[in-house]
């Protein structure tokens, strides 16, 4: 029964498809269109072009509608692109059924066959791969082991807390030695403190198996926290992937500006005028700007704004929330009919209807119309 | 709580006249037919002399009940029912349709809903077509099968180039007629079958065949594994029902071989059946009721006994 963690991810059969392990998923001009019965047709996903690197977890994340379950599913083969190619590695998968593909899949509801007990749901791809049965149980055991869940094999699944339905999942994908894991929504139906528990869990687990795996999510939080690298995505189109502290930090757009962060970032009009930055009430916050005078959108992060004498904003406190560590204050500014929030420190002595100045450590500008990232 | 509790005698109001109409068509007779199988020799003729009989209690060697007079009260007609050779054929060509019969129905009705699932095209064509028998009269249908298998000029014969061998027609052997009886059978049975089957399917979440899918499982392996167990309330709910209506099989003989027999002629009770038994009985002039009622305790028994062994079967069997 012992056996090393090395060991462990061997191919239980000499097939092709468990040779290749970690595999780099690449996605090419990827579309996929949805024809309803009127004729109308939905550009799901849209010239999409990903290269997602062996082994490592990439959160793919976007708003509800956004095509990331549909990126999922392309990339599963339940789904067959309309145009572009999908590769494992240098195969071409693209017109691979999805059983010669190999890879584990978590559905978002987990869809573990409730007539079969934990044990039988974790052997079931096993038993179709024809691993003898004395393997298929040290195997399942050992999955089982690796996501905790090594005691309760008898259970059926409606006998399990969402959390155990979520590892039984995950370890039924996982026992086959996917090339590829695919994570669909894994924490949408979890309670707040189990989500939190178990999306360290997804990470543990990816990292004690180093197979490449790619979950979807509209919840950034979730995405930020767990991912090597995050894709977001809108309206099918992939908006920009890189690390998650470099997506927040220095977003490409001004959609990615306002999906990551919360609290939110404040988006406020300004406009361009000989290369300065221009508040509706007159005040400049930046200059040197090389783009033509127009109305441009900014955009700064509540953390970014600190409140100081010589600061270039005047606004005038509306709401002080106290909110554990740091204090939230919301805040109006001259000619804007929309309040700014701040994050301060705690020590602040401020009070309602006071004015502030604040300062503001870092900004994006934005173009109005394309949303395109100017700084 | 309380508030629906005050509601009560509304309800009962409501359901008065559909309890009242039980009580004098089902509950009734079923007491009085339970209560007959055990009187002896048990005579029913309502006339004045009984009636009058009945109340001056004149003839000391009968007991009067219910306008009838019996001699005692014991299991004589269980005895009489089990030693007539009629009621033993009906036995045993009932448990032939209960237990040959339907199995075959559920596992075809089964696989083509399965199949009909399966198809995208013309699925509602298909799904009119197997849902028509259901609409259907019973012995109309039954008058379909007398003229495909006539020992003349039956489609079937002519198709098969064997005229002249009797189905259902003078001269038929038990098991040529119960062959179409069967066949009957399985054709009336499909059409509810299947549509209840359908709907079930339609219920399945498709996400468990997706997960399937992504593990190889082969086609057989998903029906078995997955599509019977998560159907199998269903199954059971169809295995049940139809065991029970199986059970009171009768008009579908009556059917194929007209008014009044259950067999062709010059064998007329050939295929005779529990229910048609129990009917004759009341058929016959001078006959006494107490064995109808005897042999209705009797499929009663039966059925209640198959019932209860299918619900503990089902309890290792089927998953909620």
């Amino acid at each position: 029964m012992e056996r090393k963690k090395e060991e462990f991810f061997e191919p239980p059969d000499a097939g092709v498809r468990t040779q290749h392990h970690n595999v780099e998923v690449r996605l090419e001009n990827l579309t996929k269109e949805f024809t309803d019965k009127t004729g109308k047709v939905t550009v799901a996903v849209n010239d999409f072009n990903v290269t997602i690197p062996s082994g490592k977890l990439i959160g793919l994340l976007g708003p509800s509608g956004c095509g990331k379950s549909t990126t999922l599913y392309l990339i599963s083969g339940l789904l067959k692109p309309t145009a572009g190619r999908i590769y494992f590695g240098d195969e071409d998968v693209t017109n691979m059924p999805p059983e010669k593909r190999g890879i584990g899949l978590v559905f978002q509801n987990y869809a573990l066959y409730p007539h079969m007990t934990v044990r039988q749901n974790i052997l079931f791809p096993l038993v179709n791969m024809k691993v003898p049965k004395q393997e298929a149980l040290a195997l399942a055991q050992e999955m089982a082991e690796l996501v905790h869940i090594g005691d309760l094999m008898e259970r059926k699944p409606n006998q399990l807390s969402g959390g155990q339905q979520q590892r039984v999942a995950i370890a039924r994908a996982l026992v086959k030695r996917p090339r590829v894991l695919l994570l669909d929504e894994p924490l949408s139906n979890l309670d707040a403190r189990l989500r939190l528990q178990t999306r360290e869990e997804i990470r543990r687990i990816q990292r004690e198996t180093g197979i490449t795996t790619i979950f979807v999510t509209h919840d950034q939080e979730e995405a930020m926290s767990i991912s090597d690298e995050i894709v977001v995505m809108n309206e099918g189109i992939k908006q920009q992937m890189d690390r998650p502290q470099a997506v927040y930090e220095e977003p490409v757009n001004m959609f990615v500006a306002k999906f990551l962060g919360n609290p939110p970032i404040n988006i406020f009009e300004a406009d361009l005028i000989g290369g300065r930055l221009v508040l509706k009430d007159g005040e400049v916050v930046a200059d040197g700007f090389t783009e033509p005078d127009q109305e441009v959108f900014i955009g700064f992060r509540p953390e970014y704004l600190r409140v100081s004498k010589n600061g270039k904003i005047t606004a005038k406190t509306d709401l002080i929330e106290h909110i554990g560590r740091d204090t939230m204050i919301l805040c109006e500014i001259e000619g804007y009919d929309h309040l700014i929030r701040a994050i301060v420190p705690n020590d602040m002595e401020l009070k309602v209807g006071q004015t502030i100045k604040l300062d503001c450590v870092k900004l994006f500008v934005f173009n109005a119309e394309t949303g395109e990232r100017y700084r | 709580m309380l508030e629906y509790k005050r509601d009560g005698w509304k309800a009962a109001i409501c359901l008065a006249p559909s309890l009242l109409l039980m009580c004098i068509f089902t509950f009734w007779p079923i007491i009085n037919s339970f209560i007959m199988a055990f009187l002896n020799n048990y005579y029913f003729a309502l006339n004045r002399s009984d009636i009058y009989n009945s109340l001056m209690d004149v003839d000391k060697s009968f007991a009067y009940f219910m306008g009838g007079r019996f001699t005692g009260i014991g299991i004589q007609n269980f005895i009489t029912l089990f030693r007539d050779k009629d009621f033993l054929i009906a036995l045993k060509n009932t448990a032939f349709i209960v237990f040959v019969s339907v199995p075959v129905t559920v596992i075809i009705a089964l696989l083509i809903a399965v199949a009909l699932n399966s198809i995208k095209g013309l699925r509602g064509f298909f799904q009119t077509v197997f849902f028509l028998p259901y609409v259907t009269n019973t012995i109309a249908l039954g008058l379909v099968f007398n003229s495909l298998f006539h020992v003349d000029y039956g489609l079937i014969n002519k198709l098969f180039n064997m005229v002249g061998t009797s189905w259902i027609n003078s001269g038929a052997t038990w098991g040529r007629a119960m062959f179409v009886l069967f066949l009957y059978s399985v054709w009336d049975g499909l059409a509810f079958k299947i549509i209840v089957f359908l709907s079930g399917l339609q219920n399945i979440d498709k996400q468990y065949y997706q997960a399937a899918q992504i593990d190889a499982t082969p086609r057989w392996r998903v029906f078995t594994r997955i599509t019977v167990p998560l159907l199998s309330p269903m199954i059971l709910y169809i295995t049940i029902t139809s065991f029970m209506g199986a059970f009171k099989v009768y008009s579908s003989v009556i059917g194929i071989f007209g008014t009044g027999r259950y067999g062709p002629v010059g064998n007329y009770k050939l295929l005779i059946t529990i229910v048609g038994y129990v009917y004759d009985q009341f058929d016959v002039s001078g006959m006494p009721f107490g064995v109808g009622s005897a042999g209705s305790m009797v499929l009663f028994g039966i059925i209640l006994l198959i019932t209860l062994i299918q619900m503990q079967a089902s309890k290792r069997w089927v998953h909620y």
